[in-house]
């Protein structure tokens, strides 16, 4: 039983210690720590996991649980440019689909996946509440609006040089 | 208590506020299908997620059907639990359960004992429609020593992350993703062997479906018995002989003792022994370690570790090496009866038979699943070569003997093989709980006092508590007992000894409910709790029969230690008898 | 015409005030309504207010907040909770966001007069993860309430204490369910249990806990500060006073809308909204998100409240309404709401694991021209059953999309499944690609843009377009210049 060892950067093993101190290592703050162990991370791969479940006394299997529960967890790192598309129902009746299959195309990666250079990442999202601007495009903290299939090639081109 | 009036399928009915329709459905003989709701009464188990969604019925007033497993009886209520609309819903979740559910029920290893074969059955099913266009949730299957996982076939029932949490607190098991992706499985969905299960087996024995099963070691059962180089010998646990006749229809609590030798020397075993031989042996082992540490202890040592903690449950051996690694001194050093017996017979034994050790195959009959990880452990092997080398469980010995066509029921009542089948009342109580160290005690008590037993039974021990407590006057010194069965329940004994509140000065475990009676290897319970209680009765009632109660009075156990071993504890015991633990925690390294 | 004017309640400063200024709010009457509470009133007056104003749960379901409160109030324990629900996951919904970001301090007053009425001394906001200004301007609003003495011990001198905490959803529709979200603050996955217990008898770590949205706690200070008979004035007669609405789609005027109980969906679309895009005909209006449903031309003049909308095979849900025009598929609709509600299921239940999963199958049948009459048939079968049988509201709503559109648009259905065509043209796996002869100047610039070569031709004449082998690209379309390839 337990073939395998986690191995754990001394840094980052502190870091997470703290995080979860900061949360007095209650298990009901769980949701929490991941938040802020994500923010810091950007993204929770297993031997993170491992870390928070010893110091928050509780089953690594539990920790997995919630985070493959929750959408806004990723156990992948992201891209240097997130982009998120917005399938909300407003960007959907107004071809949110066709512009994500368009970012596919460009991309040549499907949703949840990070191009090979590791500067693309693509996700859906739901409803970012400008549904005003349908259909919507986030590339990091960035918004787009109205974006056209026929536009993506734009986008994409503001971040060649990036 | 308040009560309640209601009226199910238009008969009236009064129950204590707080039952369940299902409860009260039960009360009037209105059997209520139900999948994922499971109860073992009096055990304090009871798994109620309300998922699985077939136990609904129409209750009248309500906009929606109610899950009558987790929906409580009202004043005035009015149930139907048949009707048209009932009837169709539970049809129509069933085709939901089955369309995403593996049809291969032919080759299943829980085909003609499963839940869900048996729900389809009662609900008329025949056909799925548009399974030729319904998408299946799929999963890596996951082979470890002990249990099989076969996640395609799980259907959420939530049975065994119950029992795996909140009963045993092994926490290797969580339901994980979501929707139609979900299911239950270690973190990472890594294979269960890399993970903290200490292979316990009550999430196979929970099981409603396939999607938990034990690693089948049939094949090499047959194949060794067919090698005429080789002299097969088998050893039965305690709790088999009280649980086996359910597999051929004998009413729950039967003992087959006698029929179950008899379906063993026609399968072609050698020599039919008897794990309990090595129960006798395991208490003139750790009955003399205890007596050792306590009189150091009454002697004022303080180095000395109590309170000593039995070590026959391999389950319960995994459970402390991975989380109380620091403790790993405390339990006793014995090792359990199934390798006493597979480090004697591959020596002693063999010496006698003259058969080398290569050529000589132990197979062992257990309740148990972690019985065939603890068979593998490298340090209960000689040069390669295991001391027990498969152990079938309960459910396997059953095929085998359909297998070979004996009509179980109408065999002869027939003898265990000597020496290795001859044993005491003592040893066959190994298979409930408390009877470990009820049968230490027997012993114990007269080696240390010199004095005789009148009464053998210790009723102060028994019982299906979850946590039993007593305390034993030893000719004036009084010895604390403590017992718990369940690793739930050890964990809080474990705990108390860590912050040094444990008043005892020994403890029994058994991962299981109910002991071994309740093994993750045994016929399966279907959550009745009933079936456990008759299979205790059982065992105490071969006790009883017995002529000798007592370890120590086993002739067998007196000439193996005049002939071999000398006296318990001495060196070569140690040798063969006794074993080490180790640390199988602190998965994350610094790199 | 009057009628269909908006009122601001919920919204009330919305745009007007300074968000991250507490004297903004407070010029404007801010916590009035709480020292009224906490000085002039009993906890038990409190409660009478909000019940007799009429308010009911502005979240989804519409069950009176008077009444929750009074349960509540009635449990006792040692500590109770007051929960503010602002995990907006309907797709298409933004009230709350905007509420939260606009007039925090309104939902921590609110908040406030809540814990004072049941007994509670801490709230907690759920809040989405994905809304980082709301949650900066909560954070502001909490510290500078804090520092003024409106938060924290004997507020208004009193001895009633009360602070709030946030906490953080990550993802996960199901958690707008209060049992669902509970569970997510208490660190768990977001997965339902069964009520009864009620989350106002066993709620958060097992204490009484009053849940409610962000609009409803919105509503509540203005309550009290202009008084229920006031509020109660303004609705309809189960349903009182104002709604807010993310009003979106393919109508002129996009953005919230809050209107009076009452109005109808056409005074909302036609009036305020201005109308249907680009000329086109208005086709279907979708109301309450996922749970919801799709009304029709029929429904238009029905005036919107709790009771009406779910008679019409709909919800008011959070408030999300989407305007459909001509070329949006009905069928395709339910699919992508069904998509959602098979992605959002948490997958405890099996009708909602398996059965939402099976109803997007056969709708993805039908869109592609596979669907058999008997599938229509199972669609409803099994819609009516997930309904009744799923555990939690997730499930229990999430086949409305498919019975209001089979209730209102079977031709629609039909036309894919007998006649194998999309009459909005929304289907793709339904459209086939044409060349118009007469437009063709056979200059083979589609043929040899075609990646499939689908299209075949002499120079110089007409070109064809073989329908087996095209794999519906558009890139032909997109090359000709003669405006000869068609759609149908």
């Amino acid at each position: 039983m337990s073939r395998i060892k986690v191995k754990v950067k001394e840094k980052d093993l502190n870091t997470i210690k703290e995080i979860c101190k900061s949360f007095n290592n209650e298990q009901g703050e769980l949701i929490n720590v991941l938040h802020k162990t994500q923010e810091h991370f950007g993204y929770l791969p297993a031997e993170i996991q491992e870390v928070v479940a010893q110091e928050l006394e509780m089953s690594v299997a539990k920790v997995y649980g919630v985070v493959t529960f929750y959408s806004f967890f990723t156990m992948k790192p992201k891209g240097k440019f997130p982009i998120s598309i917005c399938t909300g129902t407003a960007c959907y009746v107004r071809g949110a689909e066709n512009v994500l299959a368009e970012f596919k195309r460009q991309l040549n990666i499907e949703v949840g996946e990070t191009t090979e250079d590791g500067k693309f990442s693509l996700s859906c999202l739901r409803c970012v509440g400008a549904c005003g601007l349908a259909p919507v495009v986030l590339v990091g903290e960035k918004t787009y609006g109205r974006v056209s299939p026929e536009g993506v090639k734009d986008i994409l081109a503001e971040y060649n040089d990036k | 208590m308040e009560k309640v009036k209601l009226t199910i399928d238009n008969k009236l009915i009064e129950v204590e506020k707080g039952t369940t329709i299902y409860k009260a459905a039960k009360q009037l003989g209105i059997d209520i299908p139900v999948l994922c709701y499971m109860n073992l009464e009096d055990l304090g188990i009871e798994n109620k997620p309300g998922g699985c969604r077939i136990c609904v019925v129409e209750v009248e007033g309500r906009r929606n059907l109610a899950p009558s497993c987790s929906t409580d009886c009202a004043e005035g209520m009015v149930v139907n639990t048949h009707s048209i609309r009932v009837i169709n819903a539970r049809r129509t979740v069933m085709e939901f359960i089955l369309s995403d559910h593996p049809k291969d029920c032919l080759t299943c290893a829980k085909s003609g004992n499963c839940e869900l074969q048996d729900m389809a059955v009662k609900l008329g099913i025949r056909e799925i429609p548009g399974q030729e266009y319904a998408a299946m949730s799929t999963y890596k299957m996951d082979f470890s020593p002990s249990l099989i996982r076969e996640l395609d076939k799980c259907i959420m029932c939530r049975r065994c992350e119950m029992m795996c949490n909140d009963f045993q607190t092994v926490g290797a098991l969580s339901a994980f993703k979501r929707g139609f992706e979900a299911a239950v499985g270690p973190a990472f969905e890594m294979d269960i062997e890399d993970s903290t299960c200490t292979y316990c087996g009550q999430c196979v024995a929970v099981c409603p479906t396939g999607a938990l099963t034990e690693k089948d070691h049939t094949r090499e059962v047959i194949n060794a018995l067919s090698d005429p180089t080789k002299t097969v010998i088998v050893q039965t646990a305690p709790a088999v002989r009280a649980a086996l006749g359910e597999e051929f229809g004998l009413k729950p609590g039967t003992l087959v003792t006698g029929k179950m030798v008899a379906a063993l020397r026609r399968l072609g075993f050698n020599y039919v022994f008897d794990t309990d031989f090595a129960a006798d042996l395991t208490i003139m082992e750790e009955g003399t370690e205890l007596l050792g540490r306590l009189t150091k202890h009454l002697n004022g040592d303080k180095e000395v570790k109590l309170p000593i903690l039995t070590s026959c449950c391999p389950a319960w051996v995994n459970f402390f090496e991975h989380n109380f690694p620091d403790m790993k001194e405390i339990p006793s050093t014995a090792r359990s009866p199934q390798q006493m017996f597979g480090a004697i017979a591959k020596t002693y034994f063999a010496d006698k038979i003259k058969v080398k050790r290569e050529d000589l195959v132990v197979i062992s009959i257990m309740p148990c699943l972690a019985k065939k990880y603890e068979a593998q452990r490298d340090e209960f092997k000689v040069d390669g070569n295991p001391d027990v080398d498969f152990s079938l469980s309960t459910r396997e010995l059953a095929h085998l003997i359909k297998q070979a066509n004996l009509d179980f029921k109408s065999l002869p009542d027939e003898d265990f093989d000597k020496p290795l089948g001859e044993s005491t009342g003592a040893a066959v109580i190994f298979g409930v709980t408390g009877g470990v160290i009820e049968a230490a005690v027997r012993t114990a008590y007269e080696l240390q006092t010199g004095k005789k037993l009148e009464r053998v039974e210790f009723e102060q021990l028994r019982g299906m508590e979850s946590i039993r407590k007593a305390t034993i006057d030893f000719n004036g010194t009084p010895i604390n007992i403590g017992i718990a069965h369940g690793l739930g329940n050890a964990r809080k004994l474990l705990e108390d000894i860590k912050a040094g509140k444990s008043e005892f000065h020994a403890i029994e475990i058994m991962a299981c409910p109910g002991g071994c009676i309740g093994g993750g290897g045994q016929p399966l319970h279907h959550s009745d709790s009933s079936i456990l209680k008759a299979r205790t009765k059982a065992i105490f009632a071969e006790d009883e029969a017995k002529v000798l109660r007592k370890s120590h009075e086993n002739p067998y156990i007196i000439k193996l230690y005049e002939e071999f071993l000398g006296k318990p504890m001495s060196e070569k015991a140690h040798h063969l008898l006794h074993t080490h633990y180790f640390d199988k925690s602190g998965k994350i390294e610094i790199s | 015409m009057t009628k269909y004017k908006q009122i601001r309640i919920a919204l009330n400063n919305c745009g007007v005030i300074d968000p991250e200024n507490i004297e903004d709010y407070i010029a404007r009457d801010g916590y009035m309504a709480l020292g009224k509470c906490i000085t002039e009133m009993t906890p038990q007056d409190v409660i009478k207010e909000i019940k007799d104003s009429g308010l009911r749960g502005r979240g989804g379901g519409g069950f009176p907040a008077g009444l929750k409160w009074e349960i509540a109030s009635k449990n006792h324990a040692d500590q109770k909770y007051v929960v503010c629900n602002a995990d907006e996951g309907d797709p298409g919904a933004f009230m709350d966001r905007s509420v939260l970001e606009g007039d925090p301090h309104a939902v921590l007053e609110a908040m406030a007069i809540c814990g004072y009425s049941i007994g509670a001394t801490k709230g907690l906001i759920y809040i989405r993860a994905e809304y980082p200004l709301a949650i900066k301007r909560l954070k502001i609003a909490i510290d500078q309430a804090r520092e003024v003495g409106l938060l924290g011990k004997n507020i208004f001198g009193s001895k009633f204490d009360f602070d709030i905490e946030l906490r953080y959803g990550a993802g996960a529709f199901v958690c707008g369910e209060e049992t669902s979200l509970i569970h997510s603050m208490e660190g768990l996955r977001g997965e339902p249990t069964i009520k009864p217990p009620f989350p106002a008898e066993k709620g958060y770590l097992g204490k009484p806990t009053n849940v409610n949205n962000v609009e409803t706690y919105a509503s509540v200070p203005i309550i009290i500060r202009k008084g229920a008979s006031w509020f109660n004035k303004i609705g309809t007669e189960k349903s009182k006073g104002t709604k807010v609405f993310a009003l979106a789609g393919k109508v002129n005027n996009v953005g919230l809308v809050e209107v009076p109980m009452g109005t109808t969906l056409r005074e909302v679309i036609f009036e305020i909204g201005g109308g249907i895009q680009n000329g086109k005909k208005f086709k279907a209006v979708q109301t309450g998100g996922p749970s919801g449903g799709c009304l029709t031309e029929k429904h238009l003049d029905t005036p919107i409240d709790f009771d009406n909308l779910v008679a019409a095979g709909s919800m008011m849900g959070s408030g999300g309404m989407i305007v459909m025009d001509e070329d949006n598929c009905m069928v395709s609709v339910a699919k992508f709401y069904l998509d959602f509600t098979v992605e959002e299921s948490c997958g405890k239940c099996s009708p909602c694991r398996i059965g939402n999963k099976r109803l997007f199958e056969l709708l993805e049948r039908i869109t592609k021209g596979q669907g058999t009459m008997d599938d229509l048939q199972r669609l409803r079968n099994m819609s009516n059953v997930i309904k009744d049988t799923s555990l939690c509201g997730l499930g229990q709503t999430s086949p409305n999309p498919v019975l209001s559109t089979l209730d209102n648009f079977y031709d629609e259905y039909l036309a894919h499944v007998k006649d194998h065509k999309c009459p909005a043209g929304e289907c793709k796996d339904l459209m086939k690609y044409f060349i118009i002869a007469e437009n063709c100047v056979g200059c083979t610039a589609c043929a040899r843009v075609c990646p499939v070569g689908a299209i075949t031709g002499e120079k110089k004449e007409a070109h064809l377009i073989n329908s087996e082998t095209c794999i519906k690209c558009g890139a032909c379309m997109e090359r000709c210049k003669f405006d000869a390839i068609i759609i149908k």
